[in-house]
């Protein structure tokens, strides 16, 4: 019973993502892409949640889809002089074909020589008290580096955009 | 029941319930900024006016649904959902008594933010797709407050996790129980950090519902109604529900977190397994006070300037939460 229903869920959640980004990528209106963005991003989030991960689900939710999503959006509407400057013509160029070309090659050697690591999967999903313990023991230090960059990250960004006066 | 069936029918209670609340509210606030501003409110229609806003939702329903032609239609159309569906989503975690949620999750406190956390989006989807500069200004507005005010709203909540040892809004309900010095019930408000951070909590969860002294996304002496002036018929209705629905939503997790949940003081816990209904009745009773005080506090102050609000969020409740947090995991590892 749970077994078909998490495999319709999953197919629903895999169309919503791979056509999230497709609709992304096709549409000219660059508001209209953000949205498809937060849309694919929510999509991945309900993947997670398929896969027992809950708390990276939520934090998917909570940073990409709440906040990333919006800054992007916010800079987006801020940008645009005029309502209509929103959908950008169709200009493709040798530049963007090579890049493709680059990516699609990197894409077919990756998925032909991939192996899927044979990991055995514990019987029940670890929840959010294990993962607090692994993450701040064993992995203490790099999280604490991980949040030293974007401290310094967030440093620059306020930095840079400070005009005139004391820079 | 097959599980899909019982989910579907969960989700169908929480529609319902966010139905009768946005009904409720919308008679509580007409009543109580009226006598705050020594009116009477409605009061032709029904005893006390009481069937004036079952008549206004038949209104909202029957209403022409005017569309305007300059609007970007498919998110027009959407936005209205948009902002609905993550007010709905919210009350999968609350607690209404022990057990009584309609989904327990062990990260129920983040999960109910997370969802919250989509509102804003949907506000900007409505505003940039009105194609009006007051609409698009109120959905900025909408935006940037919210964005701002998560980080102090999630910080507030944290010294309580610290203190519970749990996200689950059930498990932080428990920790509450019984009494300290067998006198004071041991709700975190009456914890002097918590005292704090349910200061914390006030301010920024009435900027996160859009209450009065912050409601600058709707403005209407500015704006028009912000992000809603080109809405009409029940896609207006929708807009409005989901503010209403986000207003309960904070007020119930003031009241689990920092007010006890569905307990009463003083009453030993066994007595609730006895009255079924009394967790719920509860509640939903505390919940209201909850709502009643951000509708005191509308009616009684004036709205704040935007660069003092976003001010006050970045440069003061920020490092106040950070600070407090801080404290509370000192003190938490010297008394453990």
């Amino acid at each position: 019973m749970s077994e078909s229903v998490n495999g319709v869920v999953f197919f629903m959640l895999a169309f919503a993502t791979i056509g999230g980004a497709l609709m992304m990528l096709a549409t000219r209106n660059v508001v209209h892409a953000a949205y498809w963005l937060l849309e694919t991003m929510l999509a991945t989030a309900g993947l997670y949640l398929l896969l027992s991960a809950e708390f990276l689900a939520l934090v998917q939710v909570l940073v990409y889809a709440g906040a990333v999503s919006v800054l992007v959006l916010f800079v987006i509407m801020l940008t645009l002089r005029r309502r209509s400057d929103a959908i950008r013509p169709f200009e493709p160029g040798l530049g963007g074909a090579i890049v493709a070309a680059l990516f699609l090659g990197a894409v077919y050697l990756a998925l032909t020589r991939f192996v899927a690591p044979a990991v055995e999967m514990p019987a029940t999903a670890p929840g959010v008290v294990e993962f607090g313990q692994i993450m701040f023991t064993e992995w203490a230090l790099p999280f604490e580096i991980a949040s030293l960059v974007l401290l310094v990250a967030l440093v620059a960004a306020v930095w840079w955009s400070r005009e005139g006066e004391d820079r | 029941m097959s599980p899909v069936l019982a989910a579907s029918l969960r989700v169908l209670i929480a529609v319902g319930l966010m139905m009768a609340n946005g009904v409720m509210m919308i008679y509580m606030l007409r009543k109580v900024l009226g006598h705050l501003h020594l009116r009477y409110g409605p009061l032709h229609v029904g005893w006390h006016g009481l069937l004036q806003t079952p008549l206004d939702v038949v209104k909202l329903l029957t209403k022409e649904d005017v569309t305007p032609r300059a609007v970007d239609r498919w998110l027009f159309r959407l936005a209205p959902l948009a902002v609905f569906v993550p007010s709905l989503m919210a009350y999968a975690a609350l607690p209404f008594g022990p057990g009584w949620s309609i989904v327990s999750l062990d990260t129920g406190l983040l999960y109910t933010f997370a969802v919250l956390s989509l509102v804003p989006i949907g506000l900007l989807m409505a505003g940039w797709a009105s194609a009006n500069k007051w609409s698009l200004l109120g959905g900025m507005r909408a935006a940037a407050q919210q964005i701002a005010y998560e980080v102090p709203l999630l910080l507030s909540v944290l010294p309580v996790v610290l203190i519970a040892g749990t996200m689950s809004l059930g498990g932080i309900v428990d920790a509450q129980q019984g009494l300290w010095l067998g006198v004071l019930p041991r709700w975190f408000v009456l914890n002097p950090l918590g005292l704090v951070a349910f200061a914390l909590f006030v301010v920024a969860g009435l900027v996160e519902s859009n209450q009065t002294p912050f409601d600058m996304s709707e403005a209407e002496s500015e704006l028009v109604t912000g992000f809603a002036t080109e809405y009409s018929a029940m896609k207006f209705g929708l807009l409005f529900l989901s503010e209403f629905s986000n207003q309960f939503i904070l007020s119930a997790i003031g009241v689990t977190v920092f007010f006890g949940g569905w307990m009463l003081p003083w009453i030993p816990v066994e007595w609730y397994a006895e009255i079924p209904v009394l967790p719920a009745a509860v509640f939903i009773f505390k919940v209201y006070i909850g709502i009643f005080v951000m509708m005191w506090i509308r009616g009684t102050y004036p709205r704040v300037r935007v660069d003092r609000m976003m001010e006050l969020g970045w440069k003061r409740l920020i490092p106040a939460g950070l600070a407090l947090v801080l404290l509370t995991g000192f003190i938490q590892k010297a008394v453990m």
